[in-house]
């Protein structure tokens, strides 16, 4: 397996201005002005968002229209470098007496301000996780790599195994949980290995809660939060309802890490890890990246075999084919994939011939089929009935359709339609 | 970037799966049952097949062009109905018949819904429907193994309460006796069924309980007191193996969930018995399975998946 690797500092980053879910933040520097490595340029007041960070120093070219991962096109704040990587001085490390002495709202502060994210792709703030409304007793920690292809998850666990403990430890601490399950799957051996080694230091060690570490079979899709919650748990969060209704908190390992970058390093999130991989890619690597690097420049680092006829942000299954290789890495970003000619090739649809695959498939339980017949007629209540609001859009069904209907994109029309 | 990047929706990742292939997976799984008919019952056979073949994939073909829709005659979905009539045929029926058959069967109980996936009904066995109703004659009149002589089928002999003497199991399963081309070897059918649930293309769902019950009942039911009827025979003899592993699963027709298939071959092996025991005919596995077929949305509408998160709520 390959190691983290740190490509070249980009001469210029894009960086967006929406990264996470909830509202888009509004610039607080203007072109021309210089900027540190991890000030803050954009923020908002609002119920749901996360401040953006510089990721690099400094000057802020422009604030403008660039193509973005997840809405196509969006505004993003333009920083050419000055070569020097300069952090701001006031960020300095944290001593872990200093650290233990932090409140819950201290950290949960220090997470906001450092512009945390769930990092496993679903980028929603991770202070209002941090602070749910209901008391929780367990707390998931997801190292089951959402999608096939990404290693960046896997590389993270076997490198960075106590700083990722040191993150779930300060989780913790904000929960009051007493129940933390690391849950990795077994196609992982290394990481398992270190987070046994480490868990068991820290048990003895005697901190609050109590670890378990939980080795899952190596199945897609296990990273769904529901998902994880039934198999560890034998458990279902109920319809309409979210993990904490069931006294669950899960997180992401590279969340965790993030979370201790900020609290014991003062490191705001400006840097993220980045599978590079496909069969168009000369060196798969796993990238350690400045938030808003152009992917050009990473495939570049990689090298290529032949030129990619598809270009994926995410994994396989659920990631966003690309219309430019000019788009930036964001908070969510968790691998590019590229992907020839061959694996590219759009097929032609066929009738659905009855043969339950996409049913037997489907992780919710879903009947993708008869959705898919109710959004061809229109029949947007009907899909409803079936059940499309549940669709967790894992692929699984049109992955598995031997007819190749497009199940997920009709599943995907019927959530717009209803949500009108 | 040179080139124009291809964009489309997730998934990006497809199975290495098609309706072409696995069509072709059951015709090739068939071709040893169909090749043991045709060395028991002679060259004629072939030629039976062969038609009915040809007949279904000329009629698919010109619906659709009279019909301007997409000609899909390589799907080995028309092969397969084809091929599957002829199974259904008696060994020394008129050449016409296997033409009629299948024309039918892809006309009427295929094309007229609207092609592959929309028909209700089985269309192999809506041709053989339409045969029996109409040449009751021909679609009777069966000959002995390696012989032009007509005789009864085993089946039909026990409905006549005659004595079937010569006949062994081990004939029944080898296909030593009188019946339709298809269904004769038990042997080889077994072998092409274990193939295609070994390759996950059918499922034990439909075909298990379907034997099984035909087994019960004709234990229970089938002898001269009660619980002394001669199963074996039941489950080896007509067309049972042929239509529970081939024609009752073909998935447009049957049950999309696995309750569902387990209730459906239940259905089939009930009425199967019935007619088999009490009904007017020797052989009841084409009725069963249409019948079933007719009752599948019904079927379909009980026995829905749960959905992640609805466990209590109702
Ligand atoms: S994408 Fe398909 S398989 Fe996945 S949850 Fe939705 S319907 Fe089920
Ligand atoms: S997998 Fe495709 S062909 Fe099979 S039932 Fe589902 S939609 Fe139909």
């Amino acid at each position: 397996m390959v190691g983290l690797e740190k490509p070249p500092l980009p001469k210029q980053v894009y960086i967006p201005l929406s990264q996470h879910t909830g509202k888009a933040c509004i610039p607080e520097v203007r072109p021309g002005e210089s900027v540190v490595t991890g000030q803050r340029i954009a923020g908002i007041q609002a119920a749901i968002w996360a401040p953006v960070h510089a990721s690099l120093s400094g000057k802020v070219t422009a604030v403008q229209d660039w193509p973005h991962p997840v809405l196509g096109r969006a505004k993003a704040i333009v920083i050419e470098s000055n070569g020097e990587d300069r952090v701001a001085e006031d960020k300095r490390k944290r001593e872990p007496e200093e650290v233990n002495k932090l409140t819950s709202e201290e950290i949960r502060n220090l997470v906001f301000s450092a512009g945390i994210v769930g990092m496993g792709g679903a980028s929603f703030p991770t202070h209002i996780k941090l602070n749910p409304p209901k008391p929780v007793d367990t707390l998931i920690i997801n190292g089951a790599e959402c999608e096939p292809y990404l290693m960046s998850d896997y590389r993270l666990m076997v490198e960075k195994t106590g700083e990722i403990i040191k993150g779930i430890e300060l989780i913790t601490k904000c929960l009051g949980v007493k129940r933390v399950i690391v849950a990795i799957e077994e196609n992982k051996p290394e990481a398992i290995k270190n987070f046994n080694y480490e868990l068991r230091i820290t048990c003895l060690a005697g901190r609050q809660a109590n670890y378990e570490l939980r080795i899952l079979k190596s199945q897609y899709p296990q990273g769904g939060e529901k998902q994880l919650i039934k198999n560890l748990l034998k458990k279902e969060v109920p319809r309409g309802k979210l993990p904490f209704d069931v006294g669950v908190v899960v997180h992401n390992v590279a969340t965790c890490f993030a979370i201790y970058e900020a609290v014991y390093l003062n490191k705001p999130l400006y840097e993220r890890i980045v599978t590079v991989t496909g069969s168009c890619v000369l060196n798969s690597k796993v990238l350690l990246v400045r938030i808003g690097t152009p992917i050009k420049e990473l495939i570049a680092f990689c090298g290529l075999k032949e030129e990619p006829a598809k270009i994926i942000l995410g994994g396989p299954m659920m990631g966003i084919a690309q219309f430019t290789d000019e788009v930036p890495v964001i908070k969510s970003t968790t691998g590019i994939i590229l992907f020839n000619q061959k694996e590219a090739r759009i097929y032609e649809e066929g009738s659905c011939i009855r043969c339950g695959a996409c049913i037997r498939e489907c992780p919710v339980g879903l009947m993708p089929c008869l959705i898919n017949l109710a959004t061809e007629r229109g029949l947007w209540q009907k899909a409803k009935d079936y059940g499309a609001l549940d669709c967790i859009e894992c692929g699984l069904c049109s992955f598995a359709c031997p007819a190749k209907r497009r199940l997920v994109q009709s599943i995907r029309r019927a959530k717009l339609e209803l949500g009108k | 970037m040179k080139r124009k990047l291809i964009v489309s929706s997730s998934p990006h990742l497809h199975k290495d799966e098609s309706v072409i292939k696995i069509m072709w997976m059951v015709v090739v799984s068939l071709i040893p049952a169909g090749a043991v008919g045709v060395f028991v019952f002679g060259l004629y056979a072939f030629w039976i097949i062969i038609l009915g073949i040809i007949t279904a994939v000329f009629t698919e073909g010109l619906i659709e062009i009279l019909t301007k829709r997409k000609v899909t005659i390589l799907d080995g979905s028309a092969v397969l109905t084809g091929l599957l009539l002829a199974y259904n045929l008696p060994p020394r029926v008129p050449l016409w018949l296997p033409i009629v058959g299948s024309f039918f069967a892809i006309a009427i109980g295929k094309q007229v819904f609207g092609g592959l996936g929309q028909n209700i009904f089985n269309p192999a066995l809506v041709g053989r429907i339409f045969l029996m109703a109409s040449w009751p004659k021909y679609m009777t009149a069966f000959t002995k193994p390696f012989d032009t002589v007509t005789s009864a089928t085993p089946l039909a002999l026990l409905k006549e309460a005659k004595f079937i003497e010569q006949i062994t199991y081990l004939d029944l399963f080898l296909g030593k006796r009188g019946g339709c081309i298809g269904e004769v070897c038990i042997f080889s059918l077994l072998l092409g069924a274990l193939f295609l649930l070994l390759r996950g293309y059918i499922s034990w769902h439909i075909p298990i309980p379907y034997i099984l019950t035909v087994g019960l009942f004709a234990y229970i039911f089938g002898g001269k007191t009660l619980f002394s009827g001669d199963w074996l025979f039941h489950i080896l003899s007509g067309g049972l193996i042929l239509g529970a592993f081939f024609m009752a699963t073909d998935y447009v027709t049957s049950p999309l969930t696995a309750k569902g298939q387990v209730i459906f071959g239940i259905g089939c092996g009930i009425i199967t018995s019935v007619i088999r025991l009490w009904g007017g005919y020797p052989e009841g596995v084409s009725y069963a399975i249409l019948m079933m077929n007719a009752v599948t949305p019904i079927i379909d509408r009980y026995t829905k998946t749960r959905i992640y998160g609805t466990r209590c709520a109702k």
